[in-house]
């Protein structure tokens, strides 16, 4: 029973092997670094390209967040299809800007520092996504296509009290929400990037001592019972690093539908092995040569005002609607 | 039980041990009041007509779901309170339905098997395992194909290796035979009994074919509506007043070449 896109028996010689994969992820991603931040600057250069660090810093945060969550995500709940954001966290993360910022402008906490909102909005995140999603993952069994229902219903309905929201508190600060709404890669929230990257390297931390583990929970929740991993302990830790992750990239660009899932397959697709630590950092570089890459192509080369996230998003769109319709002919055969 | 079953068990130590064992979905009860006990050692059949409770009991057994009520332990340790990864040392377990998102080769999954004693990190001792386990179920040529490039007998046969190379006390195994060939099945059920014989493991199988529990089981306990309905050797179950009590269906047992043949068709 062969499925159409799998390769051809291949010689294992004559592959590449994972880790010469990840050097030339690797290669490339510091080249498209080093494009973004030396290119153009016409003579400029000690003044342009420390300029450019925060906003590269910011991209490679945000595209490494968006790589992890999705992948961690995916393997503890079992499937390759759905995503946090098509499960609603990145519109659940802004309903609570939503409402820390309608509080915090209806009390006298008007010039809080941003970050110590971004704090605040990560410890309700981590709170309200366990509450939320804990107990429909930790049982391991349920209908793919009930998840994606209930994740619509979810992002839909944060969406909406959001929305209500916004609408209630006064206008100069509801220009500052409608960008919330709305990912955008060149206005980065610049303020947060040191805290984030503090976050995102703790985190790292975090997975990369329980990559393993990771790699006997995509087996699913009953086999990796058999071989001693605690599913439910394992799955509530991962949905905790989830939300923290999708809290940074959603409070720096915003919510961000479909580019995860698109790294995540491009990864799994090039990674040659099912391995967590192969997978999550390819996962991450090719979303860092997307992001900065796609930034570098679009500004300097095309001169285009294009926003990189509409074109992300339409690729990402297109590989769910293509996983989708691949996996429904799966199941018809 | 028998009653050298029972002093076996005695002198030995348990295999299996369920004390009260209930479950119940919504308002039916599933897996009533189910008391076993399995000594140390030994094939042990679980049959029973579709819906019976087999794999449910199974999977409380093997820690993969809960119990209402009861109490159970597996080589001596109780399930409910032993830590995950100990167990994992000392009881495998393996589903009915196994099906797999992710793409692996036939050895990287067995690989696995060696997770609870290596942690993600096979020594060659345990590389050494899991090829002994991929020669043990056939598999050999198969080791770098990935599963879903396989039939559905080769596939069942790399899970059942991955169980087995998890060297454990104790192996549950849910209807192991499906989709196997005659030969496959056979060897199978001989590579389980040896493993039984040779190195003393506790084996329970969910198995359909009654004449395989006749001919390779210790201990038949057969199951109905939840209940266990009987528990014996093959001679004191093999009998077609017991059989068609349960199974709802005339059965007739013959005596051939030695073993007790059930033949049940029109
Ligand atoms: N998750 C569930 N929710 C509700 N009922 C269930 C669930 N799982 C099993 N059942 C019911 O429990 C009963 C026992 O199921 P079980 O799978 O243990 O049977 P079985 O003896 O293994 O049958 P088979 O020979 O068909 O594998 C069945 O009536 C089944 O419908
Ligand atoms: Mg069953």
């Amino acid at each position: 029973m062969l499925r159409e896109t799998a390769p051809a028996e291949t010689r294992p010689g004559r592959r590449l092997t994972p880790r010469a994969r990840l050097g030339i992820a690797a290669v490339l991603a510091v080249a498209v670094v080093a494009g973004f931040l030396l290119a153009d600057t016409h003579g400029y250069a000690s003044f342009v390209v420390p300029l450019r660090v925060r906003r590269l810093v910011a991209l490679v945060l945000v595209g490494w967040a968006i790589a992890m969550s999705t992948v961690l995500f995916q393997t503890v709940t079992g499937n390759r299809i759905l995503t946090p954001a098509l499960m609603g966290f990145d519109a659940l993360y802004v309903l609570l800007q939503t409402v820390v910022v309608f509080v915090f402008s209806a009390s006298l906490l008007t010039g809080t520092d941003t970050r110590v909102q971004f704090l605040v909005e990560t410890l309700l995140m981590v709170g309200f996504a366990l509450t939320l999603f804990r107990r429909l993952f930790a049982s391991g069994r349920y209908e793919l296509h009930v998840l994606i229902l209930v994740g619509m219903v979810f992002a839909t309905l944060f969406r909406s009290i959001a929305g209500l929201l916004q609408r209630l508190i006064d206008p100069s600060e509801f220009q500052i929400l409608q960008n919330l709404m709305f990912a955008s890669f060149t206005t980065v929230d610049e303020d947060l990037v040191w805290l984030t990257a503090a976050v995102v390297a703790v985190v790292s931390v975090l997975v990369i001592r329980r990559l393993r583990v990771y790699d006997v929970l995509a087996l699913g929740a009953g086999p990796a019972t058999n071989l001693g991993v605690d599913h439910r302990r394992e799955t509530t830790r991962v949905l905790t690093l989830v939300a923290v992750l999708v809290s940074v990239s959603t409070a720096l660009v915003g919510p961000v539908t479909f580019f995860g899932l698109l790294v995540a397959h491009l990864a799994y697709h090039l990674a040659g092995t099912h391995r967590h630590a192969v997978v999550l950092p390819l996962a991450g570089l090719s979303a860092v040569i997307c992001l900065v890459g796609g930034q570098f192509v679009l500004e300097r080369l095309l001169e285009v005002t294009t926003t990189l996230s509409v074109v992300i998003e339409l690729i990402g769109g297109l590989t769910f609607i293509a996983l989708l319709i691949h996996r429904a002919r799966r199941n018809l055969a | 039980m028998t009653a050298t079953a029972e002093t076996s068990a005695r002198t030995r130590g348990h295999g299996v041990r369920a004390e009260g064992v209930t479950k119940r979905y919504g308002r039916s009860l599933v897996v009533d009041d189910v008391h076993l006990d399995l000594p140390l050692g030994g094939v042990t059949a679980l049959i029973g007509p579709n819906g019976a409770g087999k794999s449910t009991l199974l999977s409380i057994v093997g820690r993969l779901l809960g119990a209402d009520a009861g109490r159970v332990s597996v080589a001596g340790l109780d399930v409910a309170t032993t830590r995950g990864d100990e167990l994992a040392k000392r009881l495998a377990v393996l589903r009915q339905d196994n099906h797999l998102d992710i793409r692996l080769t036939v050895r990287d999954l067995v690989t696995f098997g060696r997770y609870p004693h290596s942690k993600g990190r096979p020594t060659a001792e345990d590389l050494e395992h899991v090829e002994r386990a991929l020669a043990y179920l056939d598999l050999t040529e198969l080791a770098d194909r990935f599963l879903d490039q396989l039939s559905g007998g080769q596939r069942q046969r790399a899970f059942v290796a991955m169980v087995l190379c998890q060297d454990t006390d104790v192996i549950l195994l849910d209807e192991p035979l499906n989709n196997l060939d005659l030969r496959h099945a056979v060897a199978m059920m001989g590579r389980l009994r040896d493993a039984a014989r040779e190195l003393g493991r506790t084996v329970v199988v969910v198995v359909h074919d009654l004449n395989v529990a006749s001919c390779y089981a210790d201990t038949i306990v057969a199951m109905r509506d939840g209940k266990v309905a009987a528990c014996g050797t093959p001679a004191e179950i093999m009998r077609p007043d017991l059989l068609e009590e349960i199974y709802g269906l005339p059965v007739r047992v013959h005596e051939l070449d030695g073993q007790l043949i059930a033949t049940y068709y029109g």
